[in-house]
């Protein structure tokens, strides 16, 4: 029983780490699909192109290798140190989960049914209102259970931060271990429990999401 | 070479390095496939079982798999199972990184087959019932057949992700591409190259096949389309007859 | 007679290669109700859409009160009218479509509000109480905070023409709006339809399959086969004089 609270106050120090990097990234990788969603769907040749190939490169390869070439690139390729291994994390999963996201917003814009369009274009609204106030409204109601569904995604992707060194709790996890290898079945059940108890909150929005999504209005 | 910029000599140099590791990366993706594909339909017959407590068990046991970090996982089946008393068994990289892989996915290939089997509507079950067909022929000759195909581009999708994440496999020692390439790296003191190789080998694999995957994806649906489309026809017609 | 509000000046259009319009030319005079029929695929509700600007003609003129709809000058030219052009050309056009097309994120209140305030930018107290009178005047007054998803198809189709009407158009689009309905539930349509062509003064164009109701209320009637109006006149005209085979045809298989 001693052996389970050292374990658990030692993995609870990464605590910090692994929220902050969590909501950090998803924060980001929400502004990201929005702003790259819409430009995929510009009428701006360029833009959309240019978008594309982002999204492209980062769906096309792994959140590790991201992070890896991240934290080897940027401070060679770009001379910029950006300040800690911190936000090199969280650009990483949000880079790459804002490419996935970005075809939600995509998606869910274009299945709004073309009557919506029609009607609102019967009352003489702009293009900018009907977006406003007719299609975007109900494109982000469509979006929510796989928003929910890519932020599990990246509290599973935050734990990939502890491999550049960054104090999250699988990093602390790795450290006890490292010193108590008999021990590594309790803790790793102990690291896997944290996880799937941060997971919860945010399995129960993506539930909660799925009913919204499926009545089309707000509850 | 002081690793401080990028250099085309070092590129070409670690080049056939990290290609050395491909065949592992293919064999870790197939197998843990495979598994994956296999363990789907043990969470199907699982989740089955008409008794509560146990379809409960099952539901919340494959939420936990999914919803935590395969990077655990991994870590959790390469040094924590050989060290299990009475039932330790130490398994090599390869075969962790396989079971690691293919159980963690099983969960959504799972899930696939299980959306793929609710699509078909209950009067193919009745019907199949009212031709008093066996348990047996119920399901491999109505059910099976009609619930399997539209489930394929989306199984093929998880073929392309599972490859993607193929890479975790180099922490708990498993010889594929990012393997290889920290292995240079940290001999020559200069990982940029090699991890470029890496992205690069990545997206020369994957995006293709996401494009075929597309593809078939879009075939499919357009048959669906095609039926729509007649029905539609049909409404406008009998519309017009009124 | 008045002008004109609305005037088609020999109107094409085609979608890739099939032409549906092969020349209309159509007057529709104020507060004038003119009724569209015709065999399915005949483009009568082309006709509609492109003065909705749902659709653009391929060629030929709209005009609407004066103004081509979808042409504008630019330095002394005609050109393709934009965005600024349209909104400022169809303000006072509504419409009323074959599938609804309620706001399904938006109480049926919302629905009816939404355009006065936000397009119209007029005051939001003003537009609540004409907006819930005109509920109360298709009978539902008391669904205002439903959601259409609550609401059967009739009821949504009434929101649907109370939304349109807040609006105050002079002209009223109608768009088979009674094709998607359960046979049940039309009459209560068409009493709302029949109660706004007595009580109001706007223009209103039905393309219909109801044929018994739009030879009612009509004074004008569109027979309209392969892309053309083959006849036109008063109901009666149209109906009993007509040597035209196909509108005999076309009008034999509603009499049974």
């Amino acid at each position: 029983m001693d052996n389970i609270i050292s374990i658990i106050t030692q993995v609870a120090k990464g605590l910090n780490i692994t929220i902050s990097v969590l909501l950090a990234a998803a924060l980001l990788s929400y502004f990201i699909a929005f702003v790259a969603g819409l430009c995929r769907l510009s009428k701006n040749i360029f833009l959309r192109k240019f978008t594309g190939l982002y999204i492209e490169i980062f769906r096309g390869t792994s959140l590790i290798v991201q992070l890896f070439w991240f934290y080897y690139a940027i401070p060679i390729l770009f001379n910029i140190d950006l300040g800690s291994n911190w936000s090199i994390g969280v650009i990483a999963i949000a880079m790459n989960y804002g490419a996935y996201l970005s075809e939600v917003v995509r998606g869910s814009i274009l299945s709004v049914a073309d009557g919506q369009t029609e009607a609102a274009t019967a009352l003489n609204m702009s293009s900018f209102q009907r977006m406003r106030l007719i299609i975007f409204p109900q494109a982000v109601r469509m979006m929510l259970p796989e928003f929910g569904n890519y932020t599990i995604q990246m509290l599973k992707g935050t734990s990939l931060v502890s491999l550049i060194g960054m104090g999250d709790i699988l990093y602390h996890g790795n450290i006890m271990r490292s010193t108590n290898l008999s021990q590594a079945p309790l803790i790793y059940l102990i690291i896997l429990i944290f996880y799937f108890v941060l997971a919860l909150p945010l399995i129960w929005l993506t539930r909660k999401g799925e009913k919204i999504a499926k009545k089309g209005v707000a509850s | 070479m002081n690793g401080n910029e990028w250099s085309w000599e070092t590129f070409f140099d670690a080049l056939p390095v990290v290609m050395e590791g491909l065949s592992i990366t293919v064999g870790l993706t197939v197998s843990s496939f495979l598994l994956a594909l296999l363990f789907g339909f043990v969470w199907v017959f699982l989740r089955r079982i008409p008794y509560k407590p146990l379809n409960w068990l099952f539901t919340w046991m494959m939420e936990f798999i999914r919803s935590t970090p395969p990077l655990v996982q991994l870590f959790f089946i390469y040094l924590a199972l050989p060290v299990l008393p009475v039932i330790g068994i130490t398994l090599s990289s390869f075969a962790s990184a396989v079971i690691g892989l293919g159980i963690h996915f099983s969960t959504y290939i799972g899930e696939i087959y299980r959306a793929g089997i609710e699509s078909v509507g209950k009067g193919q079950w009745e019907a199949a019932t009212a031709l008093n067909f066996s348990k047996r022929d119920k399901w491999t000759k109505i059910i099976l057949p009609q619930a399997f195909p539209p489930t394929i581009p989306m199984i093929g999708n998880y073929f392309i992700i599972m490859f993607k994440e193929v890479p975790l496999a180099s922490t708990v020692g498993a010889a594929g591409i990012m393997y290889m390439a920290n292995n240079y790296g940290s001999q020559h003191f200069n990982y940029l190259e090699a991890i470029t190789i890496v992205g690069i080998i990545f997206l020369v694999l994957s995006y293709p096949s996401a494009v075929l995957i597309r593809k078939l994806e879009v075939k499919m649906n357009t048959r669906f389309d095609k039926n729509a489309k007649i029905k539609e026809i049909k409404e406008i017609d009998k519309g017009a007859m009124l | 007679m008045a002008e004109p509000i609305v005037r088609y000046e020999d109107v094409h259009k085609s979608f890739g290669d099939v032409e549906v319009l092969k020349g209309i030319d159509l007057d529709i005079y104020p507060a004038e109700k003119v009724a569209i029929i015709g065999p399915s695929g005949s483009g009568k509700t082309t006709i509609i859409r492109m003065l909705m600007t749902l659709e653009n003609p391929t060629s030929g003129d709209i005009i609407v009160d004066g103004t081509n709809l979808w042409k504008m000058e630019k330095n002394g030219e005609m050109v393709e009218a934009n965005e600024k052009h349209l909104r400022s050309v169809r303000g006072d056009i509504g419409m009323v479509f074959q599938h609804f097309n309620l706001f399904p994120h938006m109480t049926i209140l919302e629905n009816c509000m939404t355009a006065p305030i936000n397009v119209k930018k007029e005051d939001k107290k003003e537009v609540r109480e004409r907006s819930i009178q005109m509920l109360e005047r298709v009978g539902l007054g008391d669904k205002l905070n439903n959601y259409p998803s609550q609401l059967s198809g009739g009821q949504k189709q009434r929101v649907a023409m109370a939304r349109a009407l807040v609006m105050r158009p002079k002209i009223m689009l109608f768009d088979e709006v009674t094709s998607a309905l359960d046979p049940e539930l039309v009459g209560e349509v068409l009493e709302v339809i029949r109660d706004i062509a007595k009580n109001d003064d706007m223009a209103m164009v039905l393309v219909t399959h109801e044929m018994d109701f739009a030879l009612d209320i009509a004074d004008k009637v569109l027979f309209l086969d392969e892309g053309v109006i083959a006849e036109q006149g008063s109901a009666s005209d149209v109906i009993e004089h007509s040597s035209n085979e196909r509108l005999q045809g076309f009008l034999s298989r509603f009499r049974g």
